[in-house]
Parts: structure tokens; sequence; C-alpha cells
């Protein structure tokens, strides 16, 4: 019902709102002009995908996208939700992006704090449950089985959570629950854990507890935040949370190693992550291109390909993105080659994520020579793979080692005897896009 | 731009065999990614024409299930828009359409509710990638009456198709059904250029004679009366209305080129977005000089050939001069040559089809 007594003819049961904006830093140059929910997987895809694919193919088709850092790729992305039939006339998607309004110099300061900036988004729908989402993780999942128990067990929030190792189980935010699985106890990655129930960070509110929550929260926090105070405080309430575990693959591709990983996972045999299947697809903003091309000079195994990529050189244990071309005499193994690449003749790479866009020279060598950590990122580059961020361009000729991070048009100038040792950097700032 | 467009998907279509029991010319898969359709509704989209009708009859339920949602060429607007006119009953008429001369009469509100002054008509099993523009303007250059596309083809593939005569300044002074002996080697492509209010005059003259073809009863019967021009297209253009140009069609997208003309020159070729997972290659897989589409899983060897989407290859398999339609699975030790493998067909283990060059061998395992 509406304030006047009418019925409200926009109603939705449940409103999605997906939390998009955060940068991803651990992805390194990755995520230098991406948003990480926008950053390519799969071939294909971008991050984002596989959880607006579970919003609609959970029968949620309406979905609230919060954007704050570098959003163009996100934009144009997700458009009005065409690829995901999210273009509706009552609800579909909407890209709610931070604005400026009186009294409020106004960025979304926590994952609270942008739910909050959007009440107005939400109350418009009149749900009677609000899903929170983040936009970073791989995994299918259906919602609606996850609302139907929240709604059976009769809870005021449920929170998603995996099972994981108990080792593992500190660099979590783990729910310590009772028999019934109701939450009794919320510690944010706890030295010695109790559990090894791992949140993963998606929570079914029942609307009004949590726009009160959201209120009280911003009164008294600065920052507002759902990890930190919205779950403590519902804990604190004594309101019903209940735990919904979670079976089946989930992958946080935080890092620069485990977004590799899982990008590796997809080209087995029959990976457990099966995107083959008619169940359950992933739908993802694609342009319309031709065929993936093979030529006769060309060697392909163990890859996945996007379509319009065409392929003359070899090709090993590689995942490679939509419209890519790689040239004769190339040789890739255990590389991530993103859309609209060109890999030049006679090129080797070795464990190398090239981003989008990326133009690679001829008789380039990338990923040879010894195991030294990145001089700049230490903690980011370090297994090994060496990183082009997207729109770069490396020169014809040159060597470049291992745990080497590369942005902007490079020239030969740039790199000291043709060479970038391993470990080593160009970060160049104009970046064409 | 100031024409409306006629795309004619209609003809039943028996030279195909099985690939058309149950599927419009106009529909057949091509390249992988496409359907024939795409390239002359692309060509209307990338021309900016803003209203185009699919006339058609035969098999019409796999056109409109593929046309079913028209936003991926644009054409799902307010205004105007794609239209697909299927024959219908009415109070004054109850005939399927006899000829394209009458599929357009039985639609004749199409053509008088719209303000256009001209009407481009193009053909639904045609590859090519024709601005249409610049035909019009010809059209207008030349002051034509009609305006056909032409284009000059070798001399074996003639008899299949429209003769055109000309003269000096291409304006068209005989037009010959397929001839048995053709003296030259110019074809109408079936793409023409008209005045709106004149396609009604000529549409409705012919219904009142009972004449139902737009070929013999209109073009060929006023070509001496009406100022006909030929637009010589030099570029590449194939109809796909036999197998063997069917076959062909396919297997010239494995030149690097023409799909550099075709798809990633702008303007594009549009198709449905179809959201397949990227093509798979697993171990032992050797492909080469081969088309594979997304949602292919690839295990054996693939030389030559076209692979659409979804389409499984088994182990040991050997696919070769080949053309697998979408949804095909083949299964492993399987020897396939010179085949055309319908969508959807399942192909047992260890089966061995050989089919012969020029004469390819069509199959239907469903």
């Amino acid at each position: 019902m509406t304030k006047n007594g009418g019925v409200c003819m926009r109603k939705k049961e449940v409103v999605a709102m997906l939390l998009a904006g955060g940068r991803g830093s651990r992805l390194g140059i990755l995520t230098d002009k991406t948003a990480k929910p926008a950053v390519s997987f799969g071939g294909k895809y971008r991050i984002i995908d596989f959880t607006l694919s579970n919003c609609i193919n959970s029968g949620i088709d309406t979905v609230g996208v919060l954007t704050q850092y570098q959003p163009l790729h996100l934009n144009r992305h997700i458009g009005i939700g065409i690829p995901w039939d999210l273009d509706k006339s009552i609800g579909g998607v909407t890209v709610l992006s931070p604005y400026v309004s009186r009294g409020n110099e106004a960025w979304y300061s926590g994952t609270a704090n942008a739910i909050y900036q959007n009440i107005p988004f939400i109350d418009y729908y009149d749900p009677e449950y609000v899903l929170i989402l983040s936009g970073d993780h791989i995994y299918k999942m259906d919602y609606s089985m996850m609302l139907n128990n929240h709604k059976k067990k009769g809870a005021d929030i449920s929170i998603a959570v995996l099972p994981v190792a108990y080792e593992e189980a500190h660099q979590f935010g783990i729910m310590n629950t009772d028999e019934d699985l109701r939450i009794i106890e919320f510690e944010e990655k706890p030295e010695k854990p109790k559990n090894n129930l791992a949140s993963m960070g998606i929570y079914i509110f029942n609307w009004k507890i949590l726009r009160n929550a959201l209120k009280l929260a911003e009164k008294n926090h600065d920052s507002s935040d759902f990890g930190k105070h919205i779950i403590p405080f519902c804990l604190n309430e004594g309101n019903h949370v209940l735990a919904y575990e979670f079976q089946g693959f989930w992958r946080d591709v935080g890092t620069l190693e485990s977004y590799w990983k899982t990008n590796m996972e997809l080209i087995s045999l029959v990976p457990e992550f099966n995107l083959y299947e008619a169940y359950w697809k992933i739908y993802t903003n694609n342009e319309i291109q031709p065929p993936q091309y093979i030529a006769a000079s060309a060697n392909v195994e163990r890859c996945i390909l996007g379509e319009g990529t065409e392929i003359y050189g070899s090709v090993y244990n590689s995942v490679i993105g939509s419209n890519v071309i790689i040239e004769k005499g190339c040789f890739i193994k255990d590389s991530i080659i993103m859309t609209n690449a060109h890999v030049k003749e006679n090129t080797k790479i070795d464990k190398g994520v090239i981003s989008e866009g990326v133009v690679i020279g001829a008789n380039v060598t990338i990923g040879e020579g010894e195991n030294i950590k990145n001089g700049i990122d230490p903690e980011i580059y370090n297994s090994g793979i060496s990183a082009v961020g997207e729109y770069a361009v490396i020169p014809d000729g040159v060597w470049i080692g291992k745990n080497c991070a590369i942005t902007g048009v490079t020239a030969l100038e740039n790199y000291k005897n043709n060479r970038l040792e391993s470990g080593g950097n160009i970060r160049l700032e104009e970046v064409e896009g | 731009m100031k024409a409306l467009g006629i795309i004619l998907a209609g003809g039943k279509n028996e030279h195909l065999k099985e690939l058309t029991h149950n599927r419009a010319l106009a529909a057949m898969p091509i390249a992988g990614n496409y359907r024939a359709i795409d390239f002359s509704l692309s060509n209307m989209t990338n021309s900016n024409i803003k209203k185009v009708a699919v006339v058609t009859q035969y098999n019409s339920r796999s056109l409109v299930e593929h046309l079913r949602s028209s936003k991926w060429w644009d054409f799902g607007r307010k205004n105007k828009g794609l239209y697909i006119l299927t024959p219908y009953i009415s109070h004054d008429n109850c005939f399927w359409y006899r000829g394209t001369a009458d599929a357009i009469y039985q639609n004749i509100s199409y053509l008088k509710d719209s303000d256009e002054p001209y009407v481009i008509i193009a053909q639904g099993d045609d590859i090519s990638k024709i601005d249409y523009n610049k035909v019009l303007q010809y059209h207008i250059d030349k002051k034509a009456d009609i305006t056909i596309v032409c284009k000059k083809l070798e001399m074996q593939e003639l008899s299949r198709f429209g003769h055109v005569e000309i003269d000096d300044e291409n304006r068209i002074i005989d037009f010959e059904e397929k001839p048995l002996d053709p003296s030259d080697n110019l074809i109408s492509t079936g793409i023409y250029v008209i005045e709106r209010t004149m396609l009604i005059e000529l549409i409705e003259a012919a219904e009142k004679e009972d004449r139902h073809d737009f070929v013999s009863d209109i073009i060929v019967r006023y070509r001496k009366r009406k100022r006909i021009m030929a637009y010589i297209h030099n570029g590449y253009w194939k109809s796909i209305a036999e197998l063997d140009s069917y076959y062909q069609a396919n297997m010239d997208f494995l030149d690097r080129e023409l799909r550099q003309y075709f798809f990633k020159t702008y303007p594009y070729i549009m198709s449905k977005a179809e959201d397949e997972a990227p093509a798979k290659f697993n171990k032992g897989t050797n492909v080469s000089n081969s088309l594979c589409s997304p949602g292919c899983i690839v295990n054996g060897t693939v030389e030559n050939s076209v692979l659409f989407r979804k389409t499984f290859i088994g182990k040991n398999t050997i696919i070769k001069n080949s053309i697998i339609l979408h949804s095909a699975s083949i299964g492993k030790d399987a020897y396939i040559e010179n085949c055309i493998v319908d969508s959807k067909s399942v192909i047992p283990d260890g089966s061995h089809f050989v089919g012969n060059h020029g004469q390819h061998m069509v199959i239907v395992n469903k």
C-alpha cells in the first residue's frame, strides 16, 4: 500500500542491490582503469555477469547496480540490461552512481552507506525483501532457494555461507551458528575460528529491518559497512539471523593469482564450473562476432576461445577472449588474453595476463627468466604472472621477464637494451580507450 | 533514408534437400553464427532504413523464431521497425501467397500506410553487403523507374538466375528468367529500388490481370515500357538457393579477407545474440583452417570445415571439408568428409560418412 492508501503498481517482492563500486586493488593493473566487476573473465564474460545472470535466472528482475570506481566499462557493459533480459518496463536494471545532494558530499563511504544512500530507489518498489550482492565472485547460485528458506524459517536476515577449510577460516568473516543454523556470533577474520562457515557477502534482509538498521548505522558511523556494523547490530538487536549454506563452486577472484587460477579451471576436460550446460546460462553483453577461426598453421589444445578470435599460431592451456588475433609463429602458454587484443608474429607468452585491446608486437617474449617479485607491488606480482594493462602497446622485439607490470603505449626507449627484467615495471599514464 | 524495405523470404526450396524441409531458406544457418537473412536485414539497418517488412510463407516458423526479437538489428523501435508479413485469411481473401507480387499485394496496406517515397526490395537468401543508399542515389541520378542490382557471374552458374542485357548507359533492354543459353554473364540479384507509388500501381495492375509474380509479370513485362536500370554490384554476392552454393558460401568464410570484409569492417553484419560459452578445445584436438562457433566442444580433428554453435566433436573423430550445423553431436572414432550434418543430429560413435566433392551428402539424424 502506498501512503495515500492506493495499491502500489510497481511493487516487487524482492529487490537486489549489487555492490559493484570496489576497485579490487589486489588485481593490480587489471583494475587501473576498470572496476573489478567489469574485468574480463572466462574468455567472453565480465566478472559481474555471473551475479547478474544469477539474478535473472533466480527470477529476480529488479536490480540496482551500485557503481563508484571507474564505472565507464561497467556502464557500457550493463546498458539497459538487454543481455540479461533486464530491460523491463517495471524494474529491470538501474545503475546507481553516487550523487551530490543538499548538505551531503556523497561518495559511497561503505557498503551499508551505499545502500543507505539509495533507500529511495528501494522504497520505490515497496519490497518485502532486499538481496545484497557483490559483483566480485564467480559462482552459480539460485537466490530464490535462499529466499524460500528465509521465508520458511521466518528469518529476519539470511546470510549465505560457504564451508571452508578450518586452516583457511581465519581469512574470512566466520559465522558461529547453533544447530538450526541460526547465527549467534559473527567474527571477522578470527585468529582461532570456532566454525568454518564463511560469509559470502550475500544477504537477504526483511526490508523494514534493514531500512531501520541503515538509518541507525548512518547516524552512528562515518562509513557504515555490512560486516562491521549492520550484521553485529542486528545480532545485538536479537533479530533472527540465519545462515544459508551454499554448496558448489564459488571463487573470489580477488588476487591476480586467484584470478588466473580460476580462469584456468575453465579449461579442464569437464570443468567443475561448467559453462556449457543449458541450465543456468551465463549471459553477457557480447558484440555480434563471426565464429572462431583456427588456421592451418595453428595449434590449439586445452583452450577456450571467444567468438571472432582468429588463431594462426600455437596456443596451449589458455583462456582467450573475443575478437583476439594471434598471428603465425606465436607460442602462447598458460595465459589469459582478453577481448580485442592482437598478438603479432612469432611472439612467445608464458603465464601472461594480457588485458583488453592490448597490441603486442612481433618477436616479443613475455614470461621468461627468473621468478623475482615485482619491484613496486611484490604482494601482487609474485607468482610468475606478468600483466599488461588495457590498451597497452608493446613494441616489436622486446624481452619481458616474470612478475612484470606494463601499462600504456610503450616504445623501445622504455626498455633498457630491449629488455624488462623479471619484477620490472613500465607504468605509462596515457592510455587510449 | 527515404525508403522502406521489403525482404522476400517466402519461397519454397527443394534444392537444399532435407535442410529446408522444416526451415525457410532465409533461416538457413550460415558462417557459424549467422542466418542467411541476417545479411539483408543488416544491409537494411546499416543503410539507415527504419521500416522493413519480411514477407514469409514457407516454413515461416523457423524465420519468425529468429526474428522474434528484432532488437538485434536495431528494429525494436517504438516507431517503425520490423514487420513480419505472413499470409492470412480475411473477408475477401483466402489464398496463400501465389507469387511474390501477390505477396506484396496481400499486404498492400503496408505500402499505402507508409510515407517513404522509395521502396528497397531485397532477398532473404542472398549473402552480400550492399549499401542501399548508393543504389537509391544511383536510381535517382539515372531517373530510373526501377533499378535492379546486377552482378557479373561465372558462366556455369548463370542458368539459375534472371539474365539481364543492358545498353551503354546500363539501361536494361532485355530480361530473361533462367535462360538455357545465356549470351552474357550479367544477372539480376533480385534487389530492386522503385518508387513506392509506382510499386503500388504496378502490383495492383498485375493483380487485376490475375498475375502474381514480381519478376515475370512486372519486371519482364514492363522491361520496354519502364526505364529499368542496372546497378552493377562488384562486391561479394552469393545466393544460397542450391546445395552446392550453400556449401560454397559457408566455405568462403574460411577466407580471412572475406571475414574481414563482412564482419570486421564497419558496418557489420548483425545477428541474434545466443549466449553460448566460448568454444572449447580439449587435449588431443587438431583443428586446421576451420571455423568453430561459440559453445562448440572439440576433441578430435577438424579440417577445412565449419562448425556451427554448440556442436560436439568426439575423440579421435575426423571431420573434413564438412559443415556441421548447430547443436549436432558427433561421437568418437567417426569419420565425416564432404558432408553437411543437419542441426541437432546425433551421429553415433564410429560412424563413417563420405560425400563427393561437388555433391555433398546431407545427413539428418535427429
